[in-house]
């Protein structure tokens, strides 16, 4: 995993290598430092030698200055490497989430693929960047002051050992086993915070049942019990700051008994003594550093594996090996489709799909929630793979087609639409770039877009907000089925793409369909009747199988599901508002 | 669930960021320690104690270095054989001094996961309860996601704030001093020294941090740039691959992308800088102190010793450590400060008004058939109406509502309804038709008082309603909102939450009432089946007539209902229909109505547009009337 996303520093290579360099370095001058104010002490002030201590104290400011530069430019790299790494990862993210297709796209929500991009990717820049400036200088500093402090005296070096396999021994029976429970509490208090937000979306349920002392017994409650959770937790954090100090002091008092011993005996000098006297911080301000550093890799962990799935997803719409690059024309063949959400798994949800379009022909789908309309007509343009079977366009198996080039020519219009932030202009040449304004406004007519635009003050020019939120849902539909047209496609799929719009735009649409396009194959899906009753031919879809295929007369006569549609809708439950709302 | 984040950059928390605009630091900062001090002040004054305890022992512990050398490493040298009596009695009471200071490290240390962890609980249930009594206008001017960012984001600023930042500022504060006092005392001439050099590292992490904090102002808008082209794209992923436009949004991103990691290069650097130049100028100023020490000792200057220039030296280093750390808390406190601001600020938001005092009590008709208050649930209620001569009436609740003369506007300068008189008898079913925006779902929230009318009045069986309780006009309302929220936990529990007494047997009872009864059973675990994250794993006709039966078992007199116009399909629909009918049957029902069967059958259709009633009367009149309604009615024909 950490190879996967150290792959990615790039052209921050060298900053990632200059960093721990120059943070080793600097750890060097600052172990050397205590050794030569040693120096200061013992060969001037004793001495008594004024030429020693200023060529000494130079050194010190040499030594110093040199540390500052040092220090000055690891963080420098470390800043460079950190977020050039958390730059290239998003990059590389973004990327690849390109090439996903839809079932790979369903695996991740929206909102989480937005977190892996953003807080993720921060969570493991700061992280890197810690690990960058610590994991090399702290062992370096660790290292150097021990060899510095044997240099002195090496049986005195001893307390350190003693000192620093105390505190590693008891830092890791702290940390350990509260890296678990802490997971668990946190578990809890996002759980605290779901219910918040459940309050905050339904806080009309709650007030209109009046149950504001109900929930508030039930947070209260929740608050409770995850206090007590964070209090058992966190006790056992309050062990590591008092261990430390157990082994500062342990260091100092053992140090000024042995250490009076060996000045006395004359094997080290007052001043060194001295110097031993700063490692002590010196070594375990570097324990303490490593251990954060550990805390914080543990940390990001989590989200390191996250961004290493989006990384690591392939595609699973494999490419084929001669890509067939003109579709030929708009005929669409379904050859005993089977298709399944889960490959391999789970319950189909088409079955045993056959039949055929003409090239120009328009059909019209109709059946239930959960009857796979929208399945059945997103393996056209190969949005999806189907399990058994095969779809042809064009007489052509559609994994044999260049992806781009069959979804040129069978454009689609999504259930769920988005339109993005930008002129509406800037959103229909989604379809064409190079469309000409004439060309864009002569497809806004067809889709009879044309006529609400003319009436916004910018007209053409209209900025939309990011996903569409300042137009109606009618209106909305209407320019995305533009956005379509201006793509000048051999197959046209409009998916439920017309419930917003009242009857008669939507007429008058169809109309402009039947006149504007008539070469091009199109596809109705509607849960309105009027909507498909003067298609070509009406397919009935129920539970994922063909229920019914015909004209709007032949089903009307045979088919009961088409029939008992038809019945309710005729008995009155159109939209019947929706037409209000769109002038 | 799309929640507003506060953008918080990359970067170690408190170094070198622009610290925010804070009104009154100090009124905030007395006001946090108000919320601790009312539940922990026991609690803090220990902890205090303890923070000077291991302060102090600290500080002893750079003073026995002088000692060490100055009156017992040096005497013993000159001793032929030396006596270690003395030095171990002092390293026996060193160590006791040690013993203590690490012992109230870690009562501090304890303590403080209470008194953090205590405050926070407290705070977060004093938020949560005032939130749940805000009025509806405070979360419609709201975006959740800022509501929701004072729960996660202000209250763990506060978290880290109270368990560290203070605590750590106190200990700087105390160490600082006492330090300062024992270098005073020890050598003012060197003292001088260190300040000089103090003054120095405080002077270049002020101008470093001024550098980073104009960089992380422009990461932090290019972050929120690059934030929002991702969550953009990422909703409209599916249409980038319909269209094929993979490389054009890609190039769109690296763009952005690429300035974010510029800005935040910059930040990073300068922030990453402020440590290794006040570490290097702290090593600076040792050296220093070191240099003129020695002069001073080689020159005897002001008696200075070997031993006070070792024991100096290692003052200089205690000293120069928390003045460091004291600009970083100081920063950080600002930031919670900033986080604690927006956390009072919903509590001191003003909670939902209630003046009324009649209330809705369980009745029953004594002998004399007069209507007297009980306790059992009779199945009648009454609304109990006292009166300013002291007596107190009983009036049946029967679910009479009229409107006279209603204007209401959610701001006072713009009206949305004007002059709406509506008159509903017990048991009829009034509908609202109109164009979106025409002001039905207005009309019904002024019912249940969420929103207070500006004008005229709205009487409930001829009661005022502003004197009617509100818990106790909701109680007498059940509502079927056109957007259904559920909540986490079980079906029955999702049921249950209309009459929290029911009976699983009169849940069950209810669900069938609500045409749910059906769908429930072949769920995977039935009643008992959990629902998560707002009922997502089911679809929304079966989330809306879980809402049915929701309010069915309230079994309230007076229903509101706005029918969904989402697009579920013809058979779902057909049940929601049913259920929503079973559930009107012998209620005063207002309907907010998209269905003509609904509208059909209705006793009174009120026609709204733009705020007004234009048109008043049952399905047959206004066809009949050929106004509006016919022309909405028939539809298409009305555009040709």
């Amino acid at each position: 995993m950490i190879k996967k996303l150290v792959s990615h520093l790039g052209e921050y290579k060298r900053a990632a290598i200059l960093t721990p360099l120059f943070s080793a370095l600097e750890a060097i001058m600052d172990v050397l430092l205590p050794t030569i104010m040693a120096f200061i002490i013992d060969q001037g002030i004793e001495k008594g030698d004024m030429n020693a201590i200023i060529k000494y104290g130079l050194l010190t400011f040499l030594v110093a200055a040199l540390a500052l530069l040092l220090g000055v430019l690891a963080g420098k790299f470390a800043a460079e490497a950190s977020t050039g790494l958390a730059g290239n990862l998003r990059d590389a993210m973004y990327e690849n989430i390109q090439h996903y297709s839809f079932s790979n796209i369903d695996k991740y929500s929206t909102a989480g693929l937005v977190t892996r991009m953003t807080t993720d990717v921060t969570n493991v820049q700061n992280a890197f960047q810690m690990i960058e400036r610590m994991c090399v200088r702290a062992p370096v500093h660790l290292v150097f002051a021990l060899i510095m402090a044997s240099a002195i005296s090496g049986s005195l070096t001893m307390v350190f050992v003693v000192a620093i396999l105390f505190l590693v021994a008891v830092l890791a029976s702290i940390m350990i086993p509260t890296f678990g429970i802490f997971d668990r509490v946190f578990k809890n208090y996002d759980n605290l915070n779901a219910s918040v937000q459940e309050n905050i979306s339904a806080i009309r349920v709650v007030k209109s049942f009046v149950r504001e002392h109900f929930e508030n017994e039930k947070y209260t409650n929740a608050c409770e019990s995850l206090y007590k959770q964070f209090v058992r937790a966190e006790s056992r954090l309050s062990f590591n700051n008092p261990a430390m100090l157990v082994s500062v002091y342990g260091c100092n008092l053992a140090l000024s008994w042995f250490g009076a011993h060996y000045v006395l005996n004359g094997s080290i000098t007052t001043g060194q003594l001295n110097a031993l006297f700063g490692y002590i911080m010196n070594i375990l301000m570097a324990l303490m550093m490593l251990s954060m550093a550990f805390v914080m890799i543990s940390m990001s962990a989590a989200s390191a594996r996250r961004i290493v799935e989006v990384l690591d997803e392939t595609t699973d719409l494999p490419a084929p090996k001669a890509p067939v690059s003109t579709v030929a024309d708009g005929g669409i063949e379904f050859d005993h489709v089977t298709f399944k959400y889960k490959h391999g798994s789970g319950q189909p949800v088409l079955n045993d799909i056959t039949f055929t379009i003409k090239p120009g022909e328009t059909l019209g789908i109709i059946g239930g929630t959960g009857s796979a309309k929208s399945s059945l007509v997103q393996l056209i343009p190969r949005l999806y793979d189907p399990e058994t079977g095969s779809v042809k366009v064009g007489g052509v198996d559609v994994r044999d087609y260049n992806l781009d080039v069959l979804r040129r020519e069978v454009s689609m219009v999504l259930q769920k639409n988005v339109l993005f932030s930008g002129t509406i202009l800037d959103n229909l040449r989604w379809g064409d770039e190079s469309a000409s304004e004439e060309e864009c406004i002569r497809v806004a007519k067809l889709a009879c877009a044309d006529e609400f635009i003319e009436r916004f003050p910018d007209k053409y020019n209209t900025w939309i907000e990011q996903g569409g939120s300042n137009v109606s849902g009618g209106q909305k539909q209407r320019l995305t089925i533009a956005r379509a047209l201006l793509r000048k496609p051999k197959v046209l799929i409009l998916d439920d793409s017309t419930s917003a719009v009242d009857t008669a735009t939507d007429a008058k649409i169809r109309k402009a369909f039947r006149e504007e396009i008539p070469g091009t194959t199109k596809i109705i899906i509607a849960q309105r009747i009027s909507s498909v009753q003067d298609a070509d031919r009406i397919l009935v879809l129920d539970n994922g199988q063909i229920n019914g295929l015909g004209t709007h007369e032949e089903l009307l006569k045979s088919n009961t599901i088409y029939q008992e549609v038809y019945n309710s809708q005729t008995q009155g439950s159109g939209d019947f508002d929706k037409q209000g709302g769109e002038q | 669930m799309a929640q507003a984040k506060e953008v918080r950059g990359p970067g170690p928390r408190g170094a070198g960021q622009p610290r925010p605009k804070v009104e009154n630091p100090g009124l905030l900062l007395k006001r946090i320690m108000g919320e601790v001090f009312q539940h922990y002040l026991p609690h803090c004054i220990i902890v205090l104690i303890c923070i000077v305890v291991s302060a102090l022992a600290n500080v002893q512990a750079s003073l026995f270095l002088k000692s060490l050398i100055d009156d017992y490493i040096v005497p013993m040298t000159q001793q032929a054989a030396p006596d270690f009596g003395p030095l171990t009695a002092a390293l026996i009471r060193v160590g006791c001094i040690y013993a203590v200071g690490v012992l109230a490290a870690w009562l501090n240390a304890r303590i403080m996961v209470n008194v953090t962890q205590g405050t926070l609980r407290n705070l977060r249930t004093q938020l949560f309860t005032h939130m749940e009594s805000l009025p509806i206008k405070y979360f419609d001017q709201h975006p959740h996601g800022d509501i929701m960012s004072v729960y996660t984001n202000d209250v763990d600023t506060l978290r880290q704030m109270l368990s560290q930042s203070i605590p750590q500022l106190v200990s700087s504060a105390i160490t600082i001093v006492s330090v300062f006092a024992s270098m005073v005392m020890m050598s003012w001439q060197l003292t001088v020294v260190t300040m000089c050099m103090v003054a120095l590292m405080l002077f270049c992490s002020k101008k470093i941090t001024s550098m980073s904090g104009k960089y992380f102002i422009a990461q932090q808008r290019d972050l929120g740039k690059v934030n929002g082209y991702i969550e953009e794209m990422m909703e409209g992923q599916k249409v980038v691959k319909v269209f094929t436009h993979e490389q054009k949004t890609l190039a769109g991103f690296r763009e952005l992308n690429d300035k974010l990691k510029d800005s935040a290069k910059q930040a990073n650097a300068y922030a990453n800088i402020i440590m290794p130049v006040t570490a290097q100028l702290g090593n600076i100023s040792y050296a220093v102190c070191a240099l003129a020490g020695a002069a001073m000792a080689v020159g005897g200057i002001g008696g200075t010793t070997l031993g006070t220039v070792m024991a100096f030296l290692a003052l200089n280093k205690s000293f120069n450590m928390p003045i460091s750390q004291v600009s970083m808390q100081a920063n950080s406190i600002i930031m919670a400060l900033a986080g604690a601001e927006r956390i009072f600020k919903l509590m001191d938001e003003p909670s939902e008004t209630d003046e009324g005092y009649v209330t809705l009590v369980n009745a029953k008709y004594d002998k004399d058939d007069n209507l007297v208050e009980t306790s059992d649930r009779t199945g009648i209620w009454a609304w109990k109406h006292p009166h300013h001569d002291g007596t107190t009436t009983y009036h049946k609740l029967e679910g009479d509502i009229t409107f006279t003369g209603v204007d209401f506007g959610y701001v006072p300068e713009k009206t949305v309804l004007h002059d709406i008189n509506l008159y509903g008898r017990p048991g009829q079913k009034i509908a609202f038709v109109g164009s979106t925006g025409a002001g039905k779902t207005t009309i019904t929230n002024l019912i249940n008082r969420f929103y207070d009318i500006s004008d005229g009045k709205i009487r409930y069986d001829g009661i005022n309603i502003s004197k009617i309780k509100k818990d106790d006009l909701r109680r007498s309302l059940g509502i079927v909102l056109q957007e259904t929220h559920l909540f986490t936990g079980t079906v029955m529990e999702n049921i249950r939450y209309g009459r929290l007494e029911a009976t699983d047997e009169e849940c069950i009872a209810a669900a069938r009432l609500a045409n749910a009864d059906g769908f429930i059973k072949r769920l995977p675990d039935g009643y008992n089946t959990m629902l998560t994250n707002d009922g997502a794993n089911l679809s929304q006709g079966q989330r809306q007539l879980l809402a049915i039966a929701r309010a069915a078992v309230a079994d309230p007199p007076v229903l509101i209902l706005d029918e969904a116009t989402s697009s579920i399909d013809t058979r779902t629909e057909a049940l929601v229909q049913r259920g929503m009918d079973g559930l009107m049957y012998g209620r005063t029902s207002f309907v907010i109505a998209h269905r003509l069967s609904t509208v059909r059958n209705a006793d009174c259709i009120a026609v709204l547009e733009q705020g007004r009633i234009i048109e008043r009367g049952s399905h047959d009149e206004l066809i009949a009337k050929k106004g509006k309604y016919y022309q909405l009615y028939t539809g298409n024909l009305a555009e040709n």
